[in-house]
């Protein structure tokens, strides 16, 4: 019934996606969600940043760094809306993993739901290879789930990653659905306990 | 690590299991859908060939694309997409036996506020939806999470989601709010303090003097913008203001029933000795209202300050985030944010869009007129509100100092709608969110403040201070002090 997908390393060219508090309304703005599937957020991907205001592509790093899996960003990234639609937006556009150095909660939690690694490193080091990608832009990028290592060129750097989503992603169970939906005798247990739920529907 | 808190005996009483991941599987009490979040999760669920598990602890209701022009709010929508969305919702909601508030039921309003008022949020509940706004139901003293389209799914297949336990950072708010200072100022200055990314890891217990002191109203005020600080929930603990609140409410049981459930309401408060991961002490005694000036709510000054200088911030990030703000604002550090142009008035949202926002704001606009070339719009939070309102006569004071009044909707919030910003219009707006593109136009400024400034600043046409419009003065007209109105 769900997916069963053990990712353990990501890989490919990188994108480097500077600034702190980058919110989830500059990642897929709101007008755009208007449509009932994610079928084409790809396209929404940075709406406006990514373009002039003749509506011409501009210099923004995705329309330089097309074809890249591998999305370097700084810190709190994805505040604001929970809009699941943010990070549909990369995946569809091709991001496979994220190198950080932080992120706001509902959107880790949406990358852990779509299988997307999003691990943490400091300023410094995120710095570098956004430096890196800027100056080796078909460089390859691997982003090792299970060992927590971040490589590109001949550098290999520790990463942290959140200990539910390493676990969820190696052992491919990241889609929860399935998984909670086999304790459903738990969750009834659960049920009468609670005062205000009426029981069994 | 917190214990005896509210959080950790809601968090135990709806805990099912511990996950492989080690998460925990969390049971959902309330599950509030809407039209934006929800059609790609119930397209999951059909194609797993799966029931929504509890559709009697679902609700739904259109908040985010509803057109808040009466007319407008004819079937088919005009807006082919607006139409497509809502369709999807009536159809997933009837296929599956979901309570849905809409257009016709006089209940449609922002889930946010329509939940309350119908007494759906009740304390000791998890509540869970997919917005991240959700966080406003702790008010009632409940766990109220944000969640992504994979995790709807979730809750609709299994009742649950899979979460992780958060600290629990308790924030005392000493002092007590002088006139024309709200709930809104408190938690414009929380986020001032702490940062948009400090409640990052945490959820936020908010009490304290100046907490106890809120109605309902404005403590779903102050939760509504935890996640602005960063804090996926925020709550406070139940009370008398909570039990007085809820009686009498659609969804709340009556009598003997209501006493037996306000047992376990009281069980689930956060214990006297309780243990909390950090403490914080913010004072609201001698605060003044709060206003944005730059590009995220944590960019704030009480509207007495100037903007600041991009070097006073000690962390590089916040230096830079400073100067971006200062561009797309176009305005000069050292700057009163008094006097700064305002092309738009708009007030309502699940921040401010309940009845006492509109009577703040009422207040000041009762015998003034919006100033020439501002567009105003008042925006009830849901249908029942824009009611009551119209019972007290509300609507003619809006209607007759020139604003807009307008049906129930998230409206220019996030402009999904037709209520958006034009170019690099300024808004003077009671929402919640200042980033940029939110208000529908990339150039688009939002100044966030409290309903009362919103009101003041659509009578000037600039940014003001809403106290002068509150004195005892009987003509009700500023004292002179600050920038005249032209």
């Amino acid at each position: 019934m769900a997916p069963e997908n053990h990712i353990t390393e990501v890989g490919g060219t990188g994108v480097p996606i500077p600034g702190d508090d980058i919110d989830t309304d500059q990642i897929l703005p709101a007008r755009f969600m208007k449509e009932v599937t994610f079928d084409n957020m790809a396209d929404y991907l940075f709406y406006d940043a990514r373009r002039d205001d003749d509506g011409e592509f501009n210099d923004h790093p995705l329309n330089r760094f097309d074809g890249a899996s591998i999305a370097v960003i700084n810190s709190n990234f994805g505040c604001g809306s929970s809009r699941e639609h943010a990070p549909q937006a990369m995946m569809r556009w091709g991001v496979d993993g994220i190198v950080g150095e932080s992120y706001a909660e509902i959107f880790r939690d949406n990358c852990k739901s779509l299988g997307i690694p999003a691990v943490t490193t400091d300023h410094e080091t995120v710095t570098e290879l956004q430096e890196w990608i800027e100056a080796n832009p078909d460089g390859e990028i691997d982003i090792d789930v299970e060992n927590e290592t971040v490589t590109y060129g001949d550098t290999t750097i520790d990463v942290d990653i959140d200990d539910a989503m390493q676990e969820a992603l190696v052992e491919g169970i990241w889609d929860t659905t399935a998984l909670m939906y086999s304790n459903r005798s738990k969750v009834e247990e659960t049920v009468a306990g609670l005062p205000y739920v009426e029981g069994d529907d | 690590m917190s214990n005896g808190t509210l959080y950790d005996k809601v968090w135990e009483k709806h805990k099912v299991a511990e996950l492989p991941s080690g998460q925990d599987q969390l049971f959902i009490g309330l599950h509030l859908v809407h039209e934006v979040t929800s059609p790609q999760a119930f397209g999951m669920l059909r194609e797993r060939d799966l029931n929504v598990a509890y559709p009697n602890q679902t609700f739904a209701t259109t908040d985010h694309i509803a057109p808040t022009e009466a007319e407008k709010r004819k079937r088919p929508l005009t807006d082919e997409q607006s139409e497509e969305m809502l369709s999807a919702l009536e159809r997933n909601t009837s296929e599956n036996g979901i309570t849905f508030f809409g257009f016709e039921s006089g209940k449609q309003g922002i889930t946010h506020v329509v939940a309350p008022e119908l007494g759906l949020s009740q304390p000791g509940m998890t509540v869970a939806c997919g917005d991240s706004h959700t966080a406003t139901h702790g008010a009632f003293g409940s766990i109220g999470v944000g969640i992504g389209t994979s995790q709807i799914r979730d809750v609709l297949a299994t009742g649950c989601i899979a979460a992780d336990k958060q600290k629990v950072r308790r924030i005392n708010v000493e002092g007590e709010l002088g006139e024309g200072v709200y709930a809104k100022d408190i938690i414009l200055k929380i986020i001032q303090d702490l940062g948009v990314d400090g409640g990052v890891g945490h959820v936020y217990e908010y009490g304290g003097p100046a907490i106890e002191a809120l109605d309902m109203e404005g403590r779903l005020a102050v939760c509504n913008m935890s996640i602005e600080g960063g804090a996926r929930a925020g709550y406070i603990n139940p009370d008398e203001t909570t039990y007085e609140y809820l009686k009498g409410r659609e969804y709340v049981p009556e009598g003997e029933a209501f006493e037996e459930r306000k047992e376990y309401w009281e069980s689930i408060s956060s214990d006297a000795d309780a243990e909390y991961d950090d403490v914080v002490t913010v004072d609201a005694d001698d605060i003044d209202p709060l206003i944005t000036w730059g590009i995220n709510p944590g960019q704030v000054i009480e509207i007495t300050d100037t903007v600041p200088q991009p070097e006073d911030f000690e962390a590089r990030t916040d230096r830079e985030a400073a100067e971006q703000a200062l561009e797309h604002m176009d305005i000069e550090p050292g700057q009163s944010m008094l006097g700064y142009d305002v092309d738009v008035a708009f007030l309502g949202t699940c921040t401010n869009g309940r009845v006492s926002d509109f009577e703040e704001a009422a207040k000041i606009l009762e015998g003034n007129t919006v100033a020439d070339g501002v567009r105003a719009l008042a925006v009830p939070g849901s249908e029942t509100v824009r009611e009551e309102c119209e019972a007290r006569g509300l609507d003619e004071v809006f209607i007759n100092a020139g604003f807009q009044w307008r049906r129930a909707g998230c409206s220019m919030c996030l402009a999904m709608n037709d209520d958006s910003l034009e170019g690099d219009e300024v808004c003077a707006s009671s929402s919640n969110r200042n980033f940029i593109g939110r208000q529908g136009s990339k150039d688009g400024r939002t100044v966030l403040m409290s309903p009362a400034m919103v009101a003041a600043a659509a009578v000037e046409g600039e940014v003001a201070d809403a106290r002068e419009y509150l004195s005892d003065d009987p003509a009700g007209s500023p004292s002179g002090v600050g920038e005249a109105a032209d």
